[in-house]
């Protein structure tokens, strides 16, 4: 089981680099936990534009000249906990809903007219209101018209993701929100994700149930961002050498100043998010990175090709909002409003291909078949 | 230190006993070495009669014997032959070789996996050979071997490590030692397998046929622990290409 190094220790790791093992890291074709530790540090900030040049290379290389588009479709705003930052705490007195299977599919047939082909299903933690039953009945409801279905929802136990896995869900989110366990103990007031080792181990359940693609990520603005940086490095490499079948993603939500109630604990700055995004995929090239519509169009777009590979676009966080407008109630403002025709038109104008399909469900019915052959 | 199914070794070069003029000559260069694994066929040794040519001259306190099944042509003969080495005292280490095509002496993967699945379960410490296959690496750890030895070319070639990116892949995925096996012809060779970080690498037919097969020991010695040396310090890696020293892309975006 993955144990998260103490989050000062990485502190100091990171404080100790300089200029020095910042052009090392920048030298070698394969980075180690230290050169990653380099490129987090303050050191490599002079560094930005080699470590851009470096990272688009390898994301080219690795990826192609593709950005892959999904939209999240957020089933229910209920939650069992209270979390400092989040809209949907169980504290925060709001309009609260979760979304029958046919309003659930109204929605997804939206984003299907749209042309999207990958969704991901979002909700908050409830299991009484969300629980794996709905989540199953609801994949096998949407499986055919969808070429993969994500989830970004409550963790799970292995045999409940194996089941949704058999039910058409191929990729699991879950963020660790901040690895730094004193100030998760802050902001995480009450609920069960108050239980910060249940919570780090379940990417490991979700890719021991045999998901395609397991997806980690911290919260920005929560701790320390560089630290945050190296642990998320430190998670990546026990994935890669424990679950080598699985696919790894890795997200990077930032609390924006200017929006919403709570302000961020450690801010973080465009620069310090960009430099996050490169030394990650420096240290691994095959990493998914998603850069969601929290950024506004003009970061997303200057990003397009340099690293990041995965874009929503026209994403609504309110239960039911893609059919209805007026629907209130959101997880977190949008940065960057434009449809996915708009957002299409800018990925092609930077010389990139938007994929809306690059799935078939038909992968995964083999499967299926097999397993249930052996 | 090397550790391998808990047992540690201080010399990262392992040999073998094959090919060598006589087993004196053998003996003297295994202790110039300063090797403590030697592998010997099991086909070709009686690992418990004492009177044995090989096994009388080499010191069981000194050298650590690795089975192995050379000859084997498919998973069942292999099996077979590690548990009969078994059951006359062989001790449950063994060097899996499945080598089907007599011509080339190429490991068998599919075999090869299916006699790793089966040795493990019945209790053998099991380090497989192999072709320098990443993803046959991992599928034989997921099957318990307790090392994978990746060959660096064809076994007797003596072209070094031909299979250095995928040995490379291999290296930087594995959860067990790696042990670069077959190939090394020359002392360079075995400080490159070093180099790239493989945590050991096994050397038998390039000392055994060497003009002075005893300074040819000390030679590869020297070499295995200069290329540990130097992948400890860190090397400086090669540039993959050149970078531009002033960098043309663009973040005037950022704010
Ligand atoms: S972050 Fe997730 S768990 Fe926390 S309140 Fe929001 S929806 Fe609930």
């Amino acid at each position: 089981m993955f144990i998260a190094p103490e989050f000062q220790q990485l502190r100091d790791r990171i404080a100790a680099g300089g200029p020095d093992a910042v052009e090392r890291a920048l030298a070698r074709g394969r980075l180690d936990l230290d050169d990653l530790a380099a490129l987090l540090s303050p050191a490599a900030g002079p560094f930005l534009a080699e470590m851009a040049q470096r990272s688009a290379r390898l994301t080219r290389q690795r990826f192609g000249n593709v950005i892959q588009l999904y939209a999240p479709l957020y089933l229910s705003s209920f939650c069992i906990n209270r979390c400092a930052y989040c809209g949907f705490s169980a504290g925060n007195a709001m309009p609260r809903r979760v979304l029958s299977f046919e309003e659930a599919e109204a929605e997804a047939m939206i984003l299907h007219r749209r042309g999207f082909s990958h969704i991901l299903l979002v909700s908050g933690e409830a299991p009484a209101k969300a629980g794996v039953e709905y989540l199953e009945a609801l994949a096998l409801r949407l499986r055919d018209k969808f070429a993969a279905i994500s989830i970004e929802v409550q963790p799970l136990e292995t045999a409940e993701y194996a089941r949704l896995f058999a039910a058409g869900i191929t990729a699991v989110a879950i963020y660790q929100e901040t690895y730094d366990q004193t100030v998760y103990d802050q902001v995480h007031r009450a609920g069960k994700k108050r239980d910060f080792v249940y919570r780090l181990a379940t990417p490991e359940r979700a890719a021991r149930a045999g998901m395609r693609e397991v997806g980690i990520g911290a919260l920005l603005g929560l701790s320390d961002w560089r630290a945050e940086g190296l642990a998320m490095g430190h998670h990546l490499a026990y994935l890669r050498k424990a679950f080598w079948r699985t696919g790894l993603t890795v997200s990077f939500p930032r609390i924006r100043p200017a929006k919403g109630e709570f302000a961020p604990l450690m801010p973080v700055s465009e620069r310090d998010l960009t430099q996050l995004i490169f030394a990650l995929r420096i240290f691994d090239p095959d990493l998914g990175l998603y850069l969601s519509t929290r950024e506004e169009a003009r970061y997303r777009d200057g990003m397009l090709g340099l690293g990041p590979t995965r874009y929503s676009a026209g994403s609504c966080t309110v239960p039911g909002g893609y059919g209805d407008s007026a629907a209130s109630g959101a997880q977190f403002e949008i940065g960057d409003q434009r449809t996915i025709d708009e957002v299409s038109r800018a990925i092609r104008a930077k010389g990139l291909d938007p994929v809306r399909k690059d799935w078939d469900a038909i992968f995964q019915q083999h499967e299926q078949g097999r397993r249930q052959a052996a | 230190m090397l550790t391998i199914a808990g047992k540690t070794f201080r010399s990262r070069l392992f040999t073998g006993t094959g090919k060598f003029s006589s087993p004196r000559v053998m003996k003297e260069a295994l202790l110039a070495s300063g090797s403590e694994m030697v592998t010997v066929a099991l086909r070709r040794v009686d690992l418990h009669d004492p009177a044995d040519d090989i096994m009388a001259v080499l010191d069981r306190d000194r050298f650590f014997f690795l089975p192995n099944t050379a000859g084997a042509r498919n998973a069942a003969e292999a099996v077979r032959l590690a548990k009969l080495a078994r059951a006359s005292g062989g001790g449950n280490w063994v060097k899996l070789e499945v080598t089907p095509d007599p011509r080339t002496l190429l490991p068998d993967p599919v075999e090869t996996l299916a006699a790793t699945e089966e040795l493990v379960k019945a209790g053998f410490v099991v380090l497989p050979y192999m072709n320098a296959d990443p993803i046959l690496a991992l599928r034989l750890q997921d099957a318990g071997a307790a090392a994978v030895m990746p060959l660096g070319s064809p076994i007797g070639t003596n072209q070094g490590v031909l299979t250095r990116f995928q040995v490379a892949i291999i290296i930087e995925q594995a959860r067990v030692p790696v042990v670069v096996d077959a190939g090394i012809g020359a002392p360079s060779h075995a400080a490159e397998a070093m180099e790239m970080g493989a945590d050991a690498v096994l050397v038998n037919t390039a000392i055994a046929v060497a003009g002075d097969p005893v300074r040819m020991a000390q030679a590869f010695a020297k070499a295995v622990e200069a290329g540990r040396e130097a992948y400890e310090a860190g090397l400086g890696a090669r540039r993959t290409e050149a970078e531009a020293s002033s960098p043309q892309t663009g973040l005037d975006f950022l704010r």
